[in-house]
């Protein structure tokens, strides 16, 4: 087994509970050859704190409930990991899905394809070290 | 290539040791990767060997990741900072994994105080992962006082971190087999402390009593305590954490830490060469060089005996991998 895996976090934001989509999709990418954190329903500051302890190669937050929340632990992570790519997923609205776009983020709403998750963390993961 | 890959990680050992967390997390992330070797070698020279290493075992769904939650709190109170060490199995499939452990530990406990990773097995069989030792070494190196190693969900012989860790914690759940099950070697062989964790299921009397008989066969005087617990209501985490102290003080009361260190560090030598010793002669296997003695093999030209035997020469010539 080579070293290469990349690792990724799964974070849920807010206080939903639905817990499916976010499973599906870290099964996708574990299956991808990924290795997934997940740390489930988690607050800003736990975010940011797995982000940086776990030294992940890219953040994925499942984004349920109010979106400022989202904006929140999106600008904390780039904060404190600048250059980390994020993307994210879940019931997210439209006007949210372009502020969430303007801070660089890849959204995948409801009805994307697992394919194109897995396409877009490959891509999002080659970083040079 | 040596000298630039040792400038790098150099500074992420200097920043790291001066209690930089996100220097200490891209060096294991070194360890993990690519340079496990290079870098044990640098961290030699600093003082190690004092943090306390207490490994948590056992078998799949026990709980070992929710215990250890309702444990920070308390080991908080006796340790200023603590590390753990987070071990799930990678698929041998996709050599992907879902590391699982962080979800049961997002308690209000956690602060910048604990430092938790997550690190996934990567065809390591022992229950632990390679880069374990390494990671183990960056968190003792940096001063971490404390280092909690969660294997992964074992069965009854991955038990490396019997050679890793200080203090080894069981964790079982009631009806976990029989007395047969507890007889069997391996398990109740490795841990200084047993939970019964979950115990307010039904079968918890029972399996305590046949653990108990298993272990007072196996120790003469000093019998491994035994402590019920329900970790996801804290039920027996006091008590269970005096008792892992407890075992603590008394290695470092009767004098033995060094000499049981020394023992299990020479354990932990054999297991390491003997897992470089595979991944050369597999990589040996791989290469082409051992296509034509693999077809002779196939064709009844040599026996399979002596196709090993010649095996076993290409990786010595191979050199290091």
């Amino acid at each position: 087994m080579d070293n290469s895996q990349k690792r990724i976090l799964m974070a849920k934001t807010g206080l939903d509970g639905h817990w499916r989509g976010p499973t599906i999709v870290a099964r996708a990418l574990r299956d991808a050859g990924f290795e997934v954190i997940m740390i489930g329903m988690a607050s800003t500051d736990d975010i940011v704190r797995a982000a940086v302890d776990e030294d992940v190669d890219l953040v994925g937050l499942n984004i349920g409930g109010h979106i400022n929340v989202a904006l929140r632990a999106v600008n904390s992570v780039q904060e404190a990991r600048p250059g980390l790519p994020l993307f994210a997923g879940g019931t997210v609205p439209p006007h949210a899905m372009k502020q969430l776009q303007a801070l660089g983020v890849e959204v995948f709403p409801p009805g994307s394809q697992l394919a194109a998750i897995v396409e877009s963390a490959e891509r999002l993961t080659h970083r040079s070290s | 290539m040596l000298v630039s890959v040792s400038q790098e990680v150099t500074g992420l050992i200097d920043r790291a040791l001066c209690g930089e967390r996100s220097a200490l997390a891209r060096l294991l992330s070194k360890i993990e990767r690519e340079h496990s070797s290079d870098v044990a070698q640098l961290l030699l020279g600093e003082n190690l060997g004092q943090a306390h290493i207490l490994g948590v075992t056992g078998p799949p769904g026990a709980g070992k990741s929710s215990l250890i939650n309702s444990l920070l709190p308390i080991a908080r109170q006796h340790f200023d900072r603590i590390a753990v060490l987070a071990i799930d199995p990678s698929s041998p499939f996709s050599h992907g994994a879902l590391l699982g452990d962080r979800v049961r530990m997002q308690g209000d406990s956690l602060d910048d105080s604990v430092f938790i990773r997550s690190m996934a097995s990567r065809g390591d069989t022992g229950g632990l992962a390679r880069a374990a030792f390494g990671a183990i070494t960056a968190f003792d190196a940096c001063g971490w006082p404390l280092i909690i190693i969660e294997t992964l969900g074992i069965g009854q012989v991955e038990l490396d971190i019997v050679n890793v860790a200080d203090t080894v914690l069981v964790v079982l759940n009631p009806g976990w087999g029989d007395v047969f099950q507890a007889n069997k070697a391996g398990i109740t062989e490795s841990g200084n402390v047993f939970a019964i964790n979950k115990c307010d299921r039904p079968g918890a009397d029972k399996t305590r009593q046949e653990l108990e008989e298993s272990l007072r066969l196996l120790h003469a005087d000093q019998c491994p305590r035994i402590v019920e617990t329900v970790a996801t209501s804290d039920r027996g985490a006091d008590d269970l954490w005096q008792v892992l102290l407890e075992h603590q003080h008394a290695l470092q009361a009767g004098g033995h830490l060094e000499e049981t260190r020394a023992d299990k560090r020479r354990q932990l030598f054999r297991k390491l060469m003997v897992n470089q010793l595979i991944a050369k002669l597999d990589s040996a296997l791989a290469s082409g060089e051992s296509e034509p003695l693999l077809a002779d093999m196939m064709a009844g030209v040599i026996s399979i005996d002596d196709a090993v035997h010649r095996l076993l020469q290409i990786g010595q010539r191979s050199g290091h991998s």
